[in-house]
């Protein structure tokens, strides 16, 4: 009997990698399933923070699709490894800060140590020659084949028609004539072989995978690189860009306030990280200060946080102080008259 | 007979994390051990159980417990 050939395939959640595995497991290859976590992903549940959110179903789409395709998914964590993508992309960004040839590059290559690493004998991914502006043109496609080392072992299934034949089509482990020659932006060829194959249900990401796609997302990062004088970042900076409003009313420090109770409860988790603001005398927000303050900030951010309580309207409320030390301090202010929060002042 | 518990704190950690913490702790442990999970994220409610559907391992018990989700896992058959 002819050995089974074994494929790796870069499962993004979406669609068309959901349909690229499938077309290469009908041809009989042990299909698995690869998904890389660098910190940005956008999950089904990403807002799972904020409680109005919680209603929604919940699912992360990489392992509802390696469900519906009954394999195995390995989901990696490269969050360290992929800053040096974020912060210096040799191929610079897109429309926001979503660097995605690099990215791609990166995930190609992470895929390429995978299969050496466990002798599988291909990739697959789910790209299509002509689909997004920067990262899938037919150029772009082979600097992805150059710069990941990958060599002829990378299939794309929906359009390696359109393209040379790869090394799993040489060797006749897969059947050129049964794949597929799909260009462009149309999406209505995926839709059709999903519905060929009677899957439904499936996600459908609008700008990318990632929320450096998002232009609010980039500008706070973009912000959050600028007040530091450097480009870095943590997992939890990167983290805490997607939570609260984020507002920085003088250069060296800003405030991220919760907007319900959801936000409000993950941002009392970096207490004694951050210095933090907690209404006593009415309802309202947590507020994280991040950067290193003194006493007359600490007032003008109490001032603010107050405008976004249910105090709002009183005269003077109470607050409480938690320094990074756990010190505490009461804090009586005056709410700040909504006309004087700054537009600019929001990121 | 004494059977093998770890636990994993995976509090705080945002989906999919405390998944990749799931997987990358059952990897090292045998068939037939137990883990109990612990998170906050109410993503990982249905996204471990996902995982141990596709990955061929059980779970044994899902509650709440102060605000907190204790998942207990049974370490499947690893096939390769
Ligand atoms: S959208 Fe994000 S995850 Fe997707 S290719 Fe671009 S940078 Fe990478």
């Amino acid at each position: 009997m002819m050995q089974q050939r074994r494929a790796l395939a870069l499962i993004s959640g979406g669609l068309d990698s959901l349909l690229a595995a499938r077309v290469v497991m009908e041809q009989g290859i042990h299909v698995e399933g690869v998904n890389f976590y660098t910190g940005f992903c956008v999950e089904g549940h990403t807002h799972a923070i904020r409680k109005k959110d919680r209603a929604r179903p919940k699912r992360n789409n990489a392992l509802w699709v390696a469900e519906q395709l009954g394999i195995k998914l390995h989901i990696i964590d490269v969050t360290e490894q992929y800053k040096d993508v974020v912060i210096n992309p040799k191929h610079g960004y897109g429309a926001n800060l979503n660097p995605c040839l690099d990215c791609k590059c990166f995930m190609v290559g992470k895929a390429v140590e995978w299969i050496g690493e466990h002798g599988f004998d291909f990739i697959i991914t789910g790209e299509v020659v002509g689909q997004r502006p920067m990262s899938q043109r037919r150029d772009t496609m082979r600097i992805v084949v150059r710069e990941s080392q990958v060599g002829e072992r990378l299939l794309r299934p929906l359009c390696a028609k359109n393209l040379p034949p790869t090394l799993p089509e040489l060797e006749g482990w897969v059947d050129r004539e049964k794949l597929y020659g799909f260009s462009g932006r149309s999406r209505k060829p995926q839709m059709a072989l999903a519905k060929q194959f009677g899957l439904m249900d499936y996600a459908q990401p609008a700008g990318g995978c990632c929320f450096l796609t998002d232009e609010a997302y980039s500008r706070k990062l973009a912000d959050l690189w600028e007040s530091r004088g450097a480009r870095e970042y943590e997992l939890d900076d990167i983290m805490l860009l997607k939570v609260g409003r984020h507002l920085r009313p003088r250069p060296h420090f800003k405030l991220i306030i919760g907007r319900e109770e959801g936000e409000n409860n993950f941002l009392q988790g970096y207490q004694r990280r951050f210095p933090l603001l907690r209404m006593i005398s009415h309802p309202g927000p947590l507020t994280l200060i991040d950067g290193e303050v003194g006493a007359e900030d600490v007032e003008l951010a109490a001032c603010i946080a107050a405008r976004f309580s249910a105090g709002r309207d009183a005269g003077q409320v109470e607050m409480q102080l938690i320094d990074r030390d756990g010190s505490e301090q009461m804090l009586q202010v005056f709410p700040m008259p909504v006309a004087e929060v700054r537009l600019e002042w929001y990121l | 007979m004494v059977s093998v518990r770890e636990q994993l704190d995976a509090r705080r950690l945002l989906c999919p994390l405390p998944v990749i913490r799931t997987q990358d702790r059952v990897n090292t442990m045998a068939a037939g051990e137990l883990l109990e999970v612990i998170c906050t994220d109410p993503g990982a409610a249905s996204d471990i159980p996902a995982w141990c559907r596709i990955n061929g391992h059980k779970v044994i018990e899902m509650r709440e417990q102060s605000g907190e989700l204790v998942i207990l896992i049974e370490v499947g058959e690893k096939k390769r």
